[in-house]
């Protein structure tokens, strides 16, 4: 399928996604799907950096969290609407993953994968310092009522806005994919040094992936707080978002665009289940033990799973 | 100005009894991830682990925090056996360390804290012992026990590590297999076997090093998260593997932590370890470059 | 002649181990050289810092009369020089014919003036695969071949970077007799279109036919280097693959 062919498909189905949703009367689907698709947003954002090129981010929280915390800064400034929130959210990060990058990309990536660890705490420890944005005390911020284009709630609106990330996130990952950047980024998981010696300017291209990845991060935290409303750091560098960010493509699959999204879908919705009938904290407990696992038996994920049994059979 | 000189001396011995209890903290790391190229995330939420269980046998039995941080050695280094059993069974051996082996022990490092959490909860832990909470004076400087004992048993266990490293013979070989596995394998001795023991060792110092700490500072499970960057920053900037560079990386970290805490507040220390890692990578001692 | 590639002085060190020092090397343009040197004397840390993958301390690396300090591989194999892995390196994740794809998308079509379309970068691949005999192998995986196929794959994934010049390091050990003809008919077709070659091999019978001249390297310093002939009558040569 061509590429512009794939963002026309995937822009109907999130329109037919949202047009289903208009049906929906219970707000708590609204306030669970959110919650999936972003999930879905940071697994293929991960996977940007993660999959296709092989360099793994641990601290997708850090990224996340700053588009938060820009958009609270934002709001305390002056308000505006949504679309500049998300923008300046995916600048904040993206500027600091290409700082970062720039930093530690040219070591082995066993090095990246520690600083961006560290960097997580460490922002986490300046915003909890800085009291324009609430500190350790945490900011609480109004959620309007109703959705500005549409007759309906808010919450609906923070779906719909996620549902088209979520849509941007798989298209700009397809599109990669198909591209020349998505052969160099391959080259470069596939094997560093011999990517250099084939012309392929490798330091560039991990630190596009890397701006690319902390923008999309980025964009998914930037309305985070109209959602949750109230929000601390704690909520926003959240421990669970940085195991799931992982756990996600690695369960479903890191090769292509569809693995984030099916990990995403199958692991978040477990979890808004296991969450309400059992602790949050088995919970967590249960995504590291099968992110574990997963990495131990079946490195590839689910999709890899189905390709071995599909080559077994081959012959 | 007698204040901020006093403050001043105070902040730095402090500093260079926090830097011997890092040294303590981060051999492990040297151990594995300097000479066996292992990079075990995961080592913090031992060190945590081993503070928990002196936790355990102090608050039901009243153990004393250093015994039991000895009793758990062997504990400790099975661990240490079983979890490289795992490690080189789904990754060294396929050679995909890089992406596979990093989630991997991230993934222990958070169900340890997880599990932690389930059975402690999030309060703060602490021990007591009879040297925590008096001082020694030395003029205007004050010692305060509860750094001084673990910086006197952080040293020992260096100290006696590094001399089983250089002395013994299944030291020697772990020095060995770090530089070169082929030679070793020439010399009939089984690397694997060597790393296995190695490794363990490298988790069961998390046992008297999680001792340690939980006599320095009361505990609950998220901090180990604080020690990923010190331990990583001070292994790299000393020097994969080296002793002496990580000790004195060690004592410089802890020094300038120490300034900081007194003269910007407490709560900058992450970040502080973080610069440092950042220092480092910019300056790039040998040993980080691609190989 | 103004040498195609000029190595002068080069040094370098891990930490206390000095593994060159203070090489002097000169390749002509379109000439056959060949490298030799016993296991561990430094050619393939001679190799790295040519292309660009290790840095070297002392000394300075000259392609086309172009300083390379400081430049990363990919813009060296960018400006014509282009090395061959001793263990072959290919993209596993890749076919056998997107191997090829990639130094030309990267190095080929960076070059200043090129835009090879992507039927053109087919083209060429396919003639390339057949050039080295891997044509029926297009669509397969590297770890579907066999080990002289690896071979061909990594000599030939260095050609479709069209270097000026090709460093082909220990392309052929552990090979047959006949793999090792098969290889070297290939590298002398290259030479004959233009393509200067730096052989670096243990086979002598491929080293001494290839080559029109031959340099020795032994423990990090170059003990020898002239007519392939003469050079392996020297003393020194002979004290170091014989022994004292």
């Amino acid at each position: 399928m061509r590429t512009w062919m794939f963002w026309l498909v995937t822009a109907a189905v999130v329109a037919c996604i949202f047009g289903l949703s208009r049906l929906v009367t219970n707000d708590y689907f609204f306030f669970a799907a959110y919650v999936v698709l972003q999930y879905v947003v940071m697994a293929t954002a991960w996977n940007i950096l993660g999959g296709y090129t092989g360099y793994v981010n641990f601290g997708t929280a850090g990224f996340y969290a700053l588009g938060a915390y820009s958009s609270v800064v934002l709001h305390k400034l002056y308000a505006p609407p949504m679309v500049v929130l998300i923008l300046a959210g995916g600048l904040v990060s993206g500027a600091i993953g290409l700082g970062m990058g720039y930093l530690t990309l040219r070591l082995r990536g066993v090095f990246f994968a520690i600083a961006t660890l560290a960097l997580a705490i460490v922002l986490e420890t300046l915003i909890t310092n800085w009291d324009y944005v609430g500190g350790s005390r945490g900011v609480y911020i109004i959620r309007p009522a109703a959705a500005p284009f549409f007759h309906g709630g808010y919450i609906q609106y923070l779906f719909l806005v996620m549902l088209i990330l979520a849509g941007v996130a798989v298209c700009v990952a397809r599109s990669i994919e198909h591209s020349k950047l998505g052969y160099g980024l391959a080259t470069i998981r596939d094997d560093e040094l011999a990517a250099e010696a084939a012309g392929v300017p490798t330091l560039k291209l991990k630190l596009i992936a890397t701006v690319l990845s902390g923008a999309l991060m980025g964009m998914a935290g930037a309305p985070l707080p109209y959602y949750i409303t109230y929000l601390d750091p704690s909520s926003a560098f959240n421990l669970s978002l940085a195991v799931n960010s992982i756990a996600m493509p690695l369960v479903g699959g890191t090769a292509n665009w569809i693995g984030p999204v099916l990990g995403a879908v199958f692991l978040a919705t477990v979890q808004q289940i296991a969450t309400v009938t059992i602790s949050s904290a088995l919970n967590l407990l249960f995504v590291g033990v099968i992110l574990v696992g997963f990495v131990v038996i079946a490195p590839n994920g689910i999709i890899g799973w189905f390709a071995r049994g599909k080559r077994r059979r081959q012959g | 100005m007698g204040v901020t000189l006093d403050l001043f001396l105070n902040a730095v011995t402090a500093g260079l009894l926090l830097g011997g209890f890092y040294a303590a903290v981060s051999v492990g790391v040297a151990i594995s991830f300097g000479m066996l190229d292992i990079a075990n995330l995961a080592h913090p939420a031992f060190i945590i682990l081993g503070a928990f269980v002196a936790y355990i046998l102090n608050d039901r039995f009243g153990f004393d925090p250093i015994l039991t941080g000895i009793l758990a050695l062997p504990a400790f280094y099975a661990l240490g056996t079983v979890i490289y059993r795992i490690y080189y069974y789904s990754f060294e051996r396929r050679g995909e360390e890089a992406l596979r082996g990093l989630a991997f022990f991230f993934g222990i490092l958070f169900i340890t804290e997880v599990a932690l959490i389930l059975v402690f909860g999030v309060d703060y832990r602490f021990v007591s012992a009879p040297y925590i909470g008096p001082s020694l004076h030395f003029g205007d400087v004050d010692l305060p026990m509860r750094m001084v004992v673990p910086f006197v048993v952080s040293l020992t266990m260096v100290g006696g590590l590094q001399l089983f490293l250089s002395r013994s013979f299944v030291g020697r070989a772990i020095l060995a297999v770090s530089q070169d596995s082929l030679a070793l394998k020439l010399m009939a001795i089984n690397p694997i076997r060597i790393k296995s023991i190695a490794f363990a060792i490298s988790i069961a110092t998390a046992s008297l090093a999680g001792a340690c700490l939980i006599i320095i500072q009361p505990v609950e499970p998220s901090i180990g998260r604080e020690y990923i960057g010190r331990i990583f920053a001070i292994c790299v900037m000393g020097g994969m593997g080296s002793f002496p560079g990580m000790m004195m990386a060690s004592m410089l970290l802890g020094v300038i932590e120490s300034l900081t805490a007194t003269f910007y507040g407490p709560s900058w220390s992450p970040a502080v370890a973080f610069g440092f890692l950042l220092l480092t990578l910019a300056f790039r001692p040998s040993g980080i470059m691609g190989r | 002649m103004e040498a195609l590639l000029r190595v002068e002085k080069l040094g370098k060190r891990f930490g206390g181990f000095i593994a060159l020092e203070s090489i002097d090397l000169a390749v002509a343009p379109g000439e056959r050289l060949g490298l030799i040197g016993p296991n561990g004397s430094g050619k393939s840390t001679l190799v790295n810092c040519i292309s660009g993958t290790l840095r070297n301390e002392t000394g300075a690396v000259h392609f086309e009369s172009r300083k390379m300090d400081g430049l990363p591989p990919h813009q060296r194999t960018r400006l014509g020089l282009a090395r061959s892995f001793q263990l072959p390196k290919p993209f596993h994740s890749m076919t056998v014919a997107e191997n090829l794809h990639v130094p030309m998308l990267y190095t080929v079509n960076a070059r200043r003036g090129m835009h090879l379309s992507n039927a053109e970068i087919d083209r060429r691949v396919d003639e390339l695969l057949q050039q080295v005999g891997l044509a029926v192998k297009s669509d397969r995986r590297p770890r579907d071949l066999t080990q002289i196929e690896m071979r061909k794959l990594e000599l030939a994934r260095a050609m479709a970077a069209a270097p000026k010049l090709l460093i082909a390091d220990e392309a052929m050990a552990g090979l047959s007799h006949t793999e090792v003809d098969d290889i070297l008919s290939l590298l002398v077709k290259l030479n004959e279109q233009g393509i200067t070659v730096v052989l670096i091999e243990h086979i002598m019978r491929a080293v001494m036919s290839f080559s029109q001249r031959l340099a020795v390297l032994v423990a990090g310093k170059k003990i020898a280097d002239g007519e392939p002939q003469e050079v392996m009558r020297n003393p020194e040569v002979v004290r170091a693959y014989l022994g004292e």
